[in-house]
């Protein structure tokens, strides 16, 4: 990666670090889920950026994780976060594989259609079994210890602005590079093969269903955990998280943030937690204008706001080529 | 000697139409053989099956030694056989280098690396220089595919097969959408790559019959479906029945 960006990179995990101090608790607060997101989003991205299967039942998986984090805190009583962590994963793993499996037979609206299903079916499973999941109320997902610590002197919100929301932020870098890694890797490299051209990639020994199923499972693995942290944050895992507009929810930060660069998705993940939270104190039809704005990015921006910022670098760059030596 | 690869009594219907009928041919090791025909005759079709995309309806198809029908190009290209298509198939958004190392990452079975960088596997990138080398794009290499000349991708999409380091290459028509100056060009690199590569054997789908009589060693006319001929190019040419139904034809358009 190139130093600048690598600078910002840095820049922005500082002011991140920065915000629990600098900032009322109600900002870190407002992050917390950010961080859940973004996570979430470095996998759906993997499978929608670098492997071009756009998922509409992504949040089935973030589903996946909160009431993870439900049975296994609240109905175990293993109020330990890592092994909540732990517990998603391999659970996100067991699902994903004979879903993933179904799905990566189609490509284009098919497989959308087909994660979209496959996320109706999850809701209306977890919206019906109301003796096992509690139905429209959900499942409360209890405090838990991070790191095997109690922060009992904290109260939630305390926990959450401070502890917790380190917690997260190292979450979320780690989970970066680990993606980053991924993504830069032999294995990376086929995957983007086999979304520029599935056909050729195939006469070049790219095995396509089987890296199309490996980048689902990594995704759903992803979501799994960023669905733990968010029900960690609500305190409860409720059925809306897995409902199909939740699904839209993704689709729209990643591509308000830009499906076609690393970090885009992250900086959706946050400008759209930022943007609600601003227009929901405005405005009632909050909704209405968040739409207008993804209008305006598919139509005048598609590459999103990483998009954006890489047109600025370049002009920048290219009016520092100008000045003559 | 048993052949590279063989079809033997191979028919392929699709349906009620017969694609191929009773096709029985073989190249060995050091041969350069071409399949012409006019459109229709199963050019295409024949490809397809020595390729293990299609499951013949009757016969087999045999690469070295071993029963192929339908295995997929993923095994074939484990097993050494490469091809090329008539369009030229690049990765739009992958660079040059990307793209060759794509093939370069499955030759060595490095796929399932996961957290390795690919770009920092020294034996990746001394492949992918050599066979940038060959085919004359090694000042390409940090170039987006999709920013290179047509020649350029016709060139990268013949290096990117030749980086699986085929035993056997099918190249379907590789000269289409090349001018006819630099058609000659095109072979010889081709040609030249595929003894600097190691291949044994290649077999050339081509209408133009001056690339033809050039450069094969044998020659199958196919016409509806079945052989018409099998000769080398001395015989093939000489034969005005075969050059009314394969050359003829096509000068009727």
């Amino acid at each position: 990666m190139r130093t600048p960006a690598l600078l910002l990179i840095i820049a922005a995990v500082v002011a991140l670090a920065l915000v629990p101090i600098l900032a009322p608790p109600f900002y870190a607060n407002l992050l917390v889920p950010f961080f859940g997101y973004a996570i979430a989003l470095l996998g759906f991205n993997l499978l929608f950026g670098y492997t071009g299967l756009l998922s509409f039942g992504h949040a089935m998986f973030l589903g996946l994780g909160a009431y993870g984090a439900a049975v296994i805190a609240g109905v175990l009583g293993i109020r330990q976060f890592e092994v909540v962590l732990i517990g998603v994963a391999l659970g996100a793993l067991v699902v994903a594989l004979p879903v993933g499996f179904l799905c990566v037979r189609y490509t284009g609206i098919f497989f959308g259609m087909l994660t979209l299903a496959f996320g109706m079916l999850a809701h209306s499973i977890l919206f019906k079994f109301y003796y096992l999941t509690g139905g429209d109320s959900g499942m409360r997902v209890p405090r838990m210890r991070i790191l095997g610590l109690e922060f009992g002197a904290y109260n939630k919100i305390e926990l959450l602005a401070g502890p917790f929301y380190y917690y997260c932020l190292v979450l979320l870098v780690l989970a970066s590079l680990l993606m980053w890694r991924i993504v830069h890797s032999p294995f990376g490299l086929h995957l983007r093969s086999l979304r520029d051209n599935a056909q050729k990639a195939e006469y070049l020994g790219v095995r396509v269903r089987q890296f199309r199923l490996a980048a689902f499972v990594i995704s759903a693995v992803y979501g799994a955990i960023g669905g733990a942290i968010l029900g960690f944050r609500i305190g409860l895992a409720d059925p809306e998280l897995v409902h199909w507009t939740h699904s839209g929810h993704l689709v729209f930060m990643t591509v308000l943030g830009g499906f076609t660069s690393f970090l885009g998705p992250i900086a959706g993940a946050l400008a759209l937690t930022l943007l609600q939270d601003q227009l929901q104190s405005i405005t009632q039809y909050w909704r209405f204008v968040l739409g207008a704005i993804l209008a305006a990015m598919v139509i005048f921006f598609p590459r999103g706001l990483a998009g954006i910022a890489g047109d600025i670098a370049a002009l920048f760059t290219r009016r520092k080529r100008e000045v003559p030596a | 000697m048993t052949p590279l690869i063989e079809t033997r009594g191979v028919s392929k219907h699709f349906g009620a139409f017969r694609a191929l009928e009773d096709v029985s041919v073989a190249v060995s090791d050091g041969e350069f053989v071409s399949v012409v025909g006019p459109n229709g005759a199963g050019k295409t079709t024949l490809v397809n099956l020595l390729t293990g995309l299609l499951v013949p309806t009757k016969g087999e198809v045999f690469f070295k030694g071993a029963n192929i029908a339908g295995v997929g190009p993923v095994a074939l290209a484990k097993r050494g056989m490469a091809r090329t298509f008539q369009l030229v198939q690049i990765f739009p958004q992958l660079t040059v280098a990307e793209t060759i190392a794509a093939a370069v990452v499955s030759q060595q079975g490095k796929q399932w690396r996961l957290f390795a960088g690919v770009s920092e596997d020294v034996a990746v990138g001394a492949r992918v220089r050599e066979i940038a080398g060959i085919f004359g794009l090694q000042h390409r290499l940090e170039s987006p595919s999709r920013m290179l000349s047509q020649g350029e991708k016709k060139l990268l999409d013949v290096a990117s097969a030749f980086a699986l380091a085929p035993e056997l290459i099918l190249l379907d028509e590789p000269t289409s959408g090349v001018s006819s100056a630099e058609k000659h060009g095109l072979m010889k690199t081709l040609i030249g790559a595929a003894k600097a590569a190691g291949v044994k054997a290649i077999i050339l789908v081509e209408h133009d019959m001056d690339l033809v009589a050039a450069y094969s060693h044998r020659i199958i006319a196919l016409a509806e479906g079945k052989v018409l001929a099998d000769l080398p190019p001395g015989p093939f040419f000489s034969d005005p029945l075969i050059i009314e139904t394969v050359v003829g034809k096509r000068r009727g358009h």
